[in-house]
């Protein structure tokens, strides 16, 4: 019999980039084939081939056998492909019903939707593979786990047998994604095929019959779980041997730096995000704090650089009241902030790498003279930055936008690094990074620790919480959950403190 | 750690305002109480009475409506103390829902303003009704015309321009067959008519080819129509109407009162006494909302406004929906210029719209992109300006400059006010590109 679904010599370039490069693969049957690579490896690339978003520039696809042109999503669909995308595809303002019909619905009278129709086969495809969803509920009051149930029975509604999950659990704690392993479980045991996205290695040990990994575009190669280790695949992955754990010492926890009392913050739209958080932070500690995104990490972030006003409570930096300052003088108080988007709010991508470097420096000397720019200072400084962080650009005049995330990063960490600090605020600051970058990253935040730095790092990233923190706060729907000592905290207890649980 | 009972949750109790915002509501209720006592009711003369005349139309009704004769002291001296009661009600409980009680305060106080302004003489509610409706038509179809295209994530500034358009061509076209022709005036009046949405239609094109094809910024493509069709319509007019001023009149539609419904007291010849465009608004909301809400095309129409890309997964083709829902827009558009033609004067005068389409958008914005929401935003605005013309014949002692002001005063108020925050469709003004 032939494999349900055979891509042969997929190829597709972007201005500058060989996103693929004559890709083979093929999918079986009833199996789970994960697609395991770092991020800009060419995945999400790929699958918008095979779902007709993207129409390759070479290479032919076949679907049982047959070979098929796929130009549009409908070709696909029509295929039985259907692909549950990285950023979720779902109307907010709309039902759970609404959006699994979309573009299919069913008619009364060949005019009226038939919104009962939908429901009742909503609720079928529900009890057939175990995904507990209401058919009524407003798509937007959903937790995310939720939604990414919606967007499977989008796919099972169209009778689709040939699955696409990309990166699906990215934005899931531990126990959504056991759900979702026995839901991908159930769908295979009932004969569809799902080709699941990831970069974590410990998911593709779990779920995976095979694995084909990808690294800058081109097929490394494709195992089994049983005949390879997370050590091995991280390798394909990055091309090199790879440190999987942090190596650091013990903390050794000094004074007070950071005090956070009673902070009520409120989001864009003027809800509270972030309700009642009381924390410290000493120097030479870190302290992490976990939580699916959303859940007021943004927001209290914001509001301790001084970049979202505070409705109550108060933030003291060495002993300093700092409540509702501006983001200068809490940079001043030596405070190094590395924000979550650094593309938004960390880097002005049209200026040169020299300018970013002291983007928060350039008004004081030796930058600035008189109030006029030192650019001989500049630039020289700049170069040795870039040389001392290794930060990979043709000069340091180039500007930053040019540069990989990895290197943007880098921008950043020189910045914030290298000025005199007592306390580093990291959010996500490994986000979208590839396996190397993040090793470095790490490193260089450990050894701001062991140099009497106090570091918060946020980010929704268990696995980075859990390597570098000495103790971990857990933030659920704007609340601190608990806070545990690092090296006593279980992935299970933290997983369930995430969901908002908490036991007696 | 125990979780503390944050500011949130104690405000959250009170119907989701904050405490200031409530507190906020109580005195601008008490205000509107104090205000009808300082204002009006200690203007009034004892014995001093406010006649309101409820009879309107000439459907030939059986029993005419007696008028209805108020004390004007009594009257204003009760509402005054109604106004006052909610707000000190507001300070003290709270209101679950309070911006309709700001509804219902608003409408006390136009109340009291009306028997204030009509003490000692009567006042013909039920024409003033009449003419608010009418002056609420125009408004209401560029309103509709707004959602049909924003619902789908166009902006369309342009809706003046496609009104004045319409309006134009409907003149030009329905005299033409009237006068030159000699058609007969139901039959040049529907030539008009056509003509009129042929050119929306053809206007509605563009903005799409623009802002769908070209992905032009659609603040802009709808600026230049309006710019194109002041110029055109401007030079035309003065080029051919105000020379062949048989080609400058029209005539206009008379009112069909329908049976039953006109017979209803005093609402029934306001609503259903009117002449047929007036009824095809009617029909045209209705249909608007069951599309949008109960069928595919309008089910996929909100889904492009929303999330394009998500549409476009789906294989729903979102330039189509695009398209078609604009050309439809400027159809509608271009109706409300006619109305204002075959439904109002029956002559085209430059620059006539007057701005009414972008009251329309103010009015689709107030109306919540739904589109009764529209139309009762547009009635209100109709009825604002009904009431001002009114005064000026009642010879009230408020200058008529700030009479004037009274439309845009209610738009400004009711916005800032009774709709609080009003969400577009997430995509709205977005271009959409395929990858
Ligand atoms: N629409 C696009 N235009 C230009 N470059 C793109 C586009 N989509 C992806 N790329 C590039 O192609 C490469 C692969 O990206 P992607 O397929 O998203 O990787 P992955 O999903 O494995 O993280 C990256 O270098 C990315 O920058
Ligand atoms: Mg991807």
């Amino acid at each position: 019999m032939p494999p349900v679904l055979e891509l042969r010599g997929i190829t597709k370039s972007f201005p500058g980039v060989l996103a693929n490069d004559h890709i083979d693969l093929t999918l079986e049957e009833g199996e789970v084939h994960a697609l395991l690579g770092e991020n800009g490896a060419g995945k999400t690339t790929l699958m918008n081939i095979l779902y007709g978003l993207y129409s390759p520039d070479e290479g032919e696809i076949f679907v049982r056998g047959r070979r098929v042109e796929i130009r549009e999503p409908r070709d696909a669909i029509a295929l039985g492909i259907g692909m549950v995308h990285q950023h979720f595809m779902l109307v907010p303002v709309l039902t759970v019903a609404e959006n699994v019909m979309l573009g299919v619905e069913p008619v009364r009278n060949g005019i009226f939707l038939d919104r009962a129709a939908a429901a009742r086969r909503i609720r079928e495809l529900s009890q057939q593979y175990g995904l507990q969803v209401d058919p009524d509920a407003l798509v937007k009051t959903l937790p995310v786990g939720v939604q990414q149930r919606v967007e499977i029975l989008k796919l099972l509604y169209r009778q689709a047998d040939i699955l696409i999950l990309d990166e699906p659990t990215a934005v899931l704690t531990p126990q959504e994604v056991e759900e979702l392993f026995k839901v991908i479980r159930s769908l295979t045991a009932q004969g569809k095929s799902v080709i699941f996205i990831t970069h974590k290695l410990k998911e593709v040990m779990a779920i995976a019959d095979r694995i084909t990994v990808l690294r800058n575009g081109r097929v490394v190669g494709t195992t089994t779980p049983s005949q390879t280790t997370e050590e091995r695949l991280a390798a394909m992955m990055v091309g090199r041997e790879v440190l999987l754990r942090v190596n650091k010492k013990p903390a050794n926890p000094g004074e007070v730096v950071l005090e956070v009392e009673n902070l009520e913050v409120l989001d864009d739209r003027g809800n509270p995000a972030v309700r009642g958080v009381s924390f410290e932070v000493r120097a030479g500690e870190i302290l992490g704090i976990a939580g699916v995104q959303g859940n007021g990490q943004t927001e209290l972030v914001q509001a301790l650089t001084g970049l979202r006003p505070i409705l109550s409570g108060r933030v003291r930096i060495m002993g300093k009241d700092v409540t509702g300052t501006s983001p200068r003088r809490v940079l001043e108080q030596g405070v190094a902030h590395v924000p979550e988007d650094r593309q938004k709010d960390g880097l002005v991508l049209s200026f040169p790498v020299a300018e970013n470097l002291v983007i928060n420096t350039y008004y004081i000397p030796p930058f600035a003279r008189a109030g006029l720019l030192n650019h001989e200072v500049i630039f020289t400084t700049a170069e040795q930055r870039a040389r001392e962080f290794d930060i990979r650009t043709p000069s340091v005049l180039t500007p930053v936008a040019n540069l990989s995330g990895g290197n943007q990063q880098k921008v950043i960490v020189a910045r914030e690094f290298s000025r005199p600090i007592q306390l580093l605020i990291a959010s996500q600051p490994t986000r979208g990074l590839d396996v190397g970058s993040i090793e470095y990253i790490h490193q260089r935040i450990v050894a701001k620790r062991d140099e009497g730095c106090a570091v918060l790092l946020v980010s929704p990233e268990l696995d980075e919480v859990m390597s570098l923190s000495d103790r971990i706060a857990v933030m659920y729907e704007g609340r601190i959950m608990d806070i545990l000592p690092a090296d006593q905290a279980t992935r299970e207890e933290i997983g369930l403190l995430m969901a908002g649980v908490k036991r007696a | 750690m125990a979780i503390s009972t944050s500011t949130w949750e104690r405000l959250s109790a009170r119907g989701g305002i904050s405490p200031r915002r409530a507190r906020t509501y109580g005195f601008v209720f008490i205000g509107a109480g104090l205000l009808i006592y300082l204002l009006f009711a200690r203007a009034a003369v004892p014995g001093q009475t406010s006649t309101f005349v409820l009879n309107f139309g000439t459907a030939g009704q059986t029993a005419p409506i007696p008028d209805l004769v108020l004390p004007t002291g009594p009257t204003l001296y009760a509402l005054a103390l109604v106004c006052a009661f909610f707000g000190g009600w507001q300070l003290a409980r709270g209101f679950k829902r309070v911006n309709l009680v700001l509804g219902v305060i608003a409408g006390l106080f136009v109340l009291a303003f009306l028997a204030w302004a009509s003490r000692g003489q009567s006042f013909n509610l039920t024409g003033m009704l009449n003419s608010a409706l009418l002056r609420a038509v125009p408004i209401a179809l560029a309103g509709l015309s707004g959602v049909i295209c924003e619902r789908c994530a166009v902006i369309n500034i342009g809706i003046e321009g496609m009104m004045l358009t319409g309006a134009f061509t409907a003149t030009l076209m329905g005299s033409l067959a009237l006068n030159v022709w000699m058609w007969p005036s139901w039959a040049s009046m529907s030539f008009g008519l056509i003509c009129a949405l042929i050119s929306g239609a053809l206007l509605g094109l563009l903005l799409a080819v623009l802002a769908v094809r070209f992905k032009v910024n659609q603040i802009i493509a709808g600026t230049a129509i309006n710019i194109l069709s002041v110029g055109v319509t401007s030079f035309l007019s003065s080029r051919i109407l105000s020379h062949f001023q048989q080609l400058n009149n029209t005539g206009t539609m008379q009112p069909v009162p329908i049976p039953l419904l006109s017979q209803i007291p005093v609402i029934g010849p306001v609503v259903f006494e009117q002449n047929l465009l007036v009824y095809l608004l009617y029909v045209l909301l209705i249909v608007t909302h069951v599309v949008l809400f109960y069928t595919r095309w309008g089910l996929r129409t909100r889904a492009v406004g929303e999330h394009p890309r998500a549409a476009d997964t789906l294989g729903i083709n979102v330039f189509k929906i695009r398209y078609v829902n604009v050309t439809i827009g400027g159809m509608v558009a271009a109706l409300g210029g006619a109305f204002l033609i075959l439904g109002s004067v029956g002559r085209f005068d430059e620059l006539m719209t007057a701005g009414k389409g972008f009251i329309g958008l103010a009015a689709m914005i107030f109306g919540k992109w739904m589109p009764f929401g529209a139309f009762g935003a547009a009635l209100i605005f109709g009825f604002a300006d009904a009431l001002q013309t009114k005064l000026a014949i009642l010879r009230v002692p408020i200058p008529s400059q700030f009479l004037l002001m009274a439309p845009y005063l209610a738009t400004i108020v009711v916005l800032a006010g009774v709709v609080g925050e009003a969400v577009p469709p997430a995509a709205d003004g977005q271009p959409y590109e395929k990858e």
